[in-house]
């Protein structure tokens, strides 16, 4: 093992790139999958007839397939049916696409986890049912959504590692360009890359469960 | 239109990944389910060095990717001598992974037994194993079976990672047939129905359970 080789000044601004990389992919994803998850959640909630089932079936779809299959989908197979996307803008879509069914299942237990008194109290004051979601259902559930939202951007960004498979330049990717250099620098650069996606998430749990406990 | 004839052509090619698939799945589920209870053991006893070695393992590994757990099996042994083939890497990086989310919800579920459960088995006289065998176990197996299923669930599509190493699982196969075949859209379609009969009833197995359990309450 060579810990002073694998972590030559050049190996760790490397490895600092990929993992902005990383980060901008999460974060971009999950403000998408947020905005989505919120308008299927919404859809499937309020039982719009027709859209309601469709998104039913194509979110129970998504959901039970592997993440890593979408990213192939999206990398490999949508330019067969005209449809050409960069690695970035695949790996982003494939997130997206998996994070929004799972996001919108949160969305939607969320909002049923408010009690329906709540609904009948606004309407009876006078609001429409728009403005009762609005103002007073989403405001609710939205707080209730913050930890498992949290613990899905964690997911996230542990898995963006899997765009690996199309070679999108993220921090594993170009952790195992490193690897590749010299067998000694294996260990060494997992050992490090394992304390980066450590730090970042584990600062994320700990928020989450603050949040938890603040509202109880 | 969908090709179906290349899913006739190759039927015995996917049948080998989807054996796979599978395979790995419900030996990486009996391995984390072991090692998962271990786990979840060393949190909750009374002895605190075994309660930090618990945490730490459940911390760390449920926020590091996947992909690096099997990587580290896959190359990082390796490197000091260790070698496995790809598909028992894989294997052994999934039930690394998993693990640590079994022994959250076995540890979840026995504490989600009321205190007093506890206390009244040791008062009457049973030693502290006694109790958790008798006592506790028992009520805590109901609470925890969902969550382990949807764990068991996560796992199925959770295997796919070995296609990033060779695996020989679904998504090895797909991408082996769609080098020979040239068309990738196709097989693809057809590697996530294979997915999907194995997740749906799984997904639809958990979902019944909850239902009914919540009703049982």
């Amino acid at each position: 093992m060579d810990f002073a080789g694998a972590y030559a000044p050049a190996h760790l601004k490397f490895l600092l790139q990929g993992f902005l990389v990383t980060l901008e992919v999460a974060f971009i994803s999950i403000v998408l999958s947020f905005i989505f998850g919120i308008v299927i959640g919404v859809i499937r909630y309020t039982k719009i007839p027709v859209l309601s089932q469709l998104l039913a079936v194509l979110v129970e779809t998504i959901r039970n397939l592997p993440l890593l299959l979408i990213i192939f989908f999206t990398y490999f197979a949508l330019p067969e049916v005209g449809l050409k996307l960069d690695k970035l803008y695949a790996a982003i879509s494939a997130l997206v696409i998996f994070e929004s069914a799972m996001l919108s299942e949160i969305v939607r237990s969320g909002l049923q986890s408010i009690d329906k008194g709540q609904i009948e109290a606004a309407r009876s004051s006078g609001l429409t049912y728009g403005q009762t979601l609005w103002y007073i259902i989403l405001p609710q559930a939205l707080r209730r959504m913050v930890p498992p939202i949290v613990s899905q951007f964690i997911s996230l960004l542990k898995d963006t590692s899997l765009a690996i498979v199309i070679s999108l330049p993220e921090l594993m990717n170009h952790a195992q360009i490193i690897n590749g250099r010299n067998v000694n620098f294996v260990i060494p650069i997992f050992i490090l890359v394992a304390f980066m996606y450590f730090i970042v998430n584990y600062s994320l749990s700990l928020v989450s469960r603050r949040l938890e406990y603040r509202q109880r | 239109m969908l090709r179906f004839s290349i899913l006739v052509e190759h039927w015995d090619l996917y049948m080998q990944g989807f054996g796979h698939t599978i395979k790995a799945s419900v030996l990486a589920l009996i391995g984390s389910l072991a090692l998962g209870t271990i786990i979840a053991i060393f949190r909750i006893a009374p002895i605190r060095p075994l309660n930090w070695i618990g945490t730490a393992y459940v911390e760390f590994i449920r926020n590091i990717p996947l992909v690096l757990i099997v990587f580290v099996f896959f190359m990082g042994l390796p490197a000091v001598g260790i070698r496995f083939d790809s598909f028992t890497a894989g294997t052994l990086g999934l039930m690394v992974y998993t693990a640590a989310f079994i022994a959250e919800a076995i540890r979840s579920g026995i504490q989600a037994v009321p205190k007093g459960q506890m206390e009244a088995a040791r008062s009457s006289g049973l030693t502290y194993l006694q109790a958790m065998r008798y006592v506790i176990l028992p009520q805590a197996v109901k609470i925890v079976i969902p969550p382990l299923g949807n764990q068991f669930i996560n796992l199925v599509k959770n295997s796919s990672v070995l296609g990033v190493i060779a695996g020989l699982d679904l998504m090895y196969y797909g991408d082996l047939i769609s080098s020979k075949t040239f068309v990738t859209f196709d097989v693809y379609i057809f590697v996530a129905l294979f997915y999907l009969v194995l997740t749906i009833p799984l997904s639809l197995g958990v979902g019944y359970l909850e239902r009914r359990l919540l009703k049982a309450r």
